[in-house]
């Protein structure tokens, strides 16, 4: 009993790893204003440069840094236009996720099935590791899972204890009043945005070559759009972000606990997006005013308009 | 030593679209001066001022500080000649803190723990002036007060010697406007140079040391303020005799036709913005609501026409019932509501003149027959207000955000009280129109007491309240402080009434 407890909350930490990256990524982004509902593409787009990388140099660290390079890159489609061209948010972004997702059908296309065998090490932390209970579960995880947790630490302070955060936020409060206060909304929309497709990518690349350690298309099997809805349920908080990614970790886990008791595996498979559903619908129940959200989130902005 | 001891624009000229805003413009401001900017709206005031602050770029003419030929592209630029503005709507961030909003304004905030450098600026600066803000509050729990002087500590801290008001008293109570003056002289003698933008000739008067009057872009009369008087500066503004006073008679009012029975309504925030509030309306009356907004005048404006929902209380119309009934019903019962705020929740903009003549009238037979408009009927109809309500428009197939406010405002009224209404719902109506419109609402409003409605007034303008009202009520966080006939000796003391200080018995 002991041991399935253990290695439940194991694999709850692993699979709410991708979804943390994602959200924290998404939070930054939709601080700023602009609301990329582009995360599912850009997750996939990380998920297979991570893999063929990885496979064909045989360093899991390259792959993730081109990774990361790749979903900054497409992620400039959606900010050039919904920030230069200011078009509507939400179709630029669907078509960033159709993009990603069909570009890297097509990328990863003779890679499908292949194992990857080039390991990436857990990392067991010190004297931590040797903890009963604790150190199964915290401290012998794979490196994305630090850097996970580190990142969204990392935001939490950059946002709410820096210059840079306060202007960051303000931008997608009120882009306009930001501008008169001498900061250039459009680049620091723009290199939110990118940060944001940063991190969906390196979510990604986290599913590829840690979590299944091989590709198939479609394996984000709607992450993306989970942390969307994390976005929402944390508040736009990468600090409230940790635990509601981990607790949907959980979700994603629970299934193969439940499956032993008879219940049809095709009814658990749906249980996380069900659980978006109920959030989704919790948090709506709430005050508007109370939810935090960025006030002129989705908005276009253009300069010198009253 | 100030950066700035004299400012000068030279011959400044802008035009939008062909129409001067600016033309030729001389204006000379020295260290310690407080000069107000007189004129009507779209004299071309607030044009002037932006330009001096960067956001606009004058087609011709020079600005010269301390003698040397400057331009200024942008607010930053601006900011660093050491010219600050506190614009008429606050450039915050509502839902951030004080020191959030300050530290996004100053040049010098750290990269690192802004906040904790931020707090002792803003605690210097709250002893200086004797401010007394909560630098952790939000923006949104500010007065309006308060987030003015938000405004001018981020001015200050950017080492502004020049600052430009924008209508900095419209959304204060006198109380707060006095506190504002004595902030300004400290500031004057300090050798601070003010811009003061107003159109209220007894501030001009009180505050400035000059007065500068532009009317239609130009400038008209300069003089010191000592040496005028307010009648004077009103034919300078306006170009001719403006009567105080418009004609009104004494009528005598007719039967009960609105009840409010102790009615509460809840504000945007979830907290009462109406707090048991009662009245009665009669024919031939015109009733006046006066406060600083943000009181509970728009929460019981949309009460009374059934867009907020009442939870507790009555309201009756001719003795029936309307509490809670949807906004279409008590149209039909004869309210009409001439709204705040009128391109945001008056007009559709960007529908044609003839649709936003029947927004409210279009179920009616005379305009439909089940699924289909007639619109025939309808452009005659829209034809006929635009004859009486003398709104210019070169076409009525043409989009109504063309319009200018004033026009757009007086098509409202035409489609409100186009139906005969009992009682016509007006809130501010004529905010923000010039003096030729505002008279044309005003005259229509007295004609419409005349013919035996009634007329419910929100108004900030006091002049207007005691031109128009028979009977006054003083609204102050959501409740009556008083309820006076417009001959009641006790209106001298509406000031303090506006700001909460003191309350009548209920008559």
């Amino acid at each position: 009993m002991e041991d399935i407890i253990i290695s439940t909350l194991q694999r709850t930490m692993v699979a709410g790893t991708p979804l943390l990256l994602a959200t924290t990524g998404e939070i930054i982004c939709e601080r700023s204003g602009i609301l990329n509902l582009g995360v599912e593409g850009v997750m996939a787009i990380g998920a297979v440069t991570a893999f063929i990388v990885t496979m064909t140099t045989g360093s899991p660290w390259l792959g993730v840094a081109v990774a990361i390079a790749a979903g900054m890159t497409i992620s400039i489609i959606h900010a050039f236009a919904s920030i230069t061209l200011q078009a509507n948010q939400v179709v630029s972004g669907l078509a960033l996720t159709m993009l990603g997702l069909g570009l890297s059908g097509m990328i990863g296309k003779s890679y499908v099935g292949k194992p990857l065998l080039i390991k990436m090490e857990d990392w067991n932390i010190p004297w931590f590791s040797d903890l009963p209970w604790l150190g199964k579960i915290f401290f012998s995880q794979s490196p994305f899972f630090y850097l996970a947790i580190l990142l969204a630490l990392v935001s939490w302070f950059f946002l709410e204890r820096t210059r840079l955060g306060i202007e960051i936020r303000s931008t997608g409060e009120n882009p306009q009043a930001t501008e008169t206060q001498g900061v250039n909304v459009s680049k620091l929309r723009y290199l939110s945005v990118i940060i944001g497709g940063g991190f969906s990518a390196l979510a990604g690349a986290h599913l590829s070559i840690s979590y299944s350690k091989s590709w198939i298309e479609g394996m984000t099997a709607g992450r993306g759009w989970i942390a969307i809805a994390l976005t929402i349920f944390a508040l736009w908080n990468p600090g409230r972000a940790i635990w509601a990614a981990f607790v949907f970790g959980g979700i994603f886990v629970v299934q193969y606990l439940l499956q032993p008791l008879g219940i049809s595996p095709n009814f658990l498979a749906m249980l996380p997006y069900i659980a978006t559903l109920l959030i989704l619908l919790l948090i709506s129940l709430k005050d508007p005013k109370k939810l935090n959200a960025p006030a002129m989130l989705a908005e276009p902005y253009k300069r010198g308009k009253r | 030593m100030k950066k700035i001891q004299t400012l000068e624009m030279k011959k400044i000229s802008k035009s939008f679209h062909g129409i001067f805003a600016n033309k030729d413009i001389d204006l000379k401001v020295e260290s310690g001066e407080i000069v107000g900017l007189l004129g009507e709206n779209g004299a071309g005031k607030t044009t002037l001022m932006n330009i001096l602050y960067g956001l606009y770029q004058p087609d011709s003419g020079q600005i010269r500080i301390n003698n040397q030929d400057i331009r200024i592209n942008n607010p930053v630029e601006s900011i660093n000649f050491g010219i600050g503005m506190v614009h008429q709507h606050f450039m915050l961030i509502q839902n951030h803190s004080v020191i959030e909003n300050i530290a996004l304004g100053y040049k010098e905030t750290p990269f690192f723990f802004p906040k904790i450098k931020i707090r002792e600026k803003v605690e210097q600066f709250s002893e200086k002036f004797n401010f007394n803000i909560d630098p952790d509050k939000k923006v949104w729990q500010l007065s309006a007060g308060e987030q003015q002087r938000v405004e001018i500590i981020k001015a200050l801290l950017n080492g502004a010697d020049l600052l430009i008001f924008d209508e900095p008293t419209s959304v204060l109570t006198p109380e707060e406007i006095k506190e504002l003056i004595s902030i300004f002289r400290q500031m004057k003698a300090s050798g601070h140079i003010i811009i003061f933008i107003s159109h209220k000739l007894d501030e001009i008067m009180d505050i400035c040391d000059r007065v500068v009057v532009l009317q239609k872009g130009k400038i008209v009369g300069s003089t010191d303020t000592k040496d005028t008087d307010k009648k004077s500066l009103a034919r300078i503004m306006v170009g001719r005799d403006i009567s105080f006073n418009i004609d009104k008679k004494k009528i005598a009012r007719g039967r009960k036709i609105l009840s409010v029975d102790s009615i509460s309504v809840m504000g945007d925030k979830g907290l009462d913005a109406v707090k048991n509030i009662s009245f009665e309306l009669f024919e031939n009356e015109i009733f006046g609501v006066a406060g600083v907004s943000g009181n509970g005048q728009r929460e019981l404006a949309e009460a009374i026409t059934g867009i907020r929902p009442i939870y507790s209380g009555k309201i009756k119309i001719n003795g029936s019932d309307i509490t809670n009934k949807s906004p279409r019903d008590i149209y039909d019962t004869g309210i009409s509501h001439v709204p705040e705020e009128r391109i945001k929740f008056g007009i559709a903009p960007g529908l044609f003149l003839y649709d936003n003549a029947v927004l409210k009238q279009h179920h009616l037979k005379k305009f439909s027959r089940r699924w289909f408009l007639k619109y025939s009927k309808i452009k005659n109809h829209t034809e006929d207000i635009i004859k009486d309500f003398n709104v210019s428009t070169h076409s009525i197939n043409s989009q109504i955000r063309n319009l200018s406010g004033g026009n757009i405002q007086k098509l409202i009224l035409g489609r409100e009280i186009s139906e005969q209404p009992q009682l016509l719902v007006a809130s501010h109506p004529t905010y923000g129109l010039d003096v030729g419109a505002t008279q044309f609402l005003r005259r229509h409003l007295l004609s419409l007491r005349k013919q035996g409605s009634a007329v419910l007034l929100f108004s900030e303008d006091l002049e207007e309240i005691f031109e128009l009202c028979d009977r006054i009520a003083v609204i102050f966080d959501g409740e009556f402080m008083a309820i006076l006939d417009s001959d009641d000796k006790n209106l001298s003391e509406i000031g303090p009434m506006m700001a909460g200080s003191k309350r009548l018995k209920k008559q």
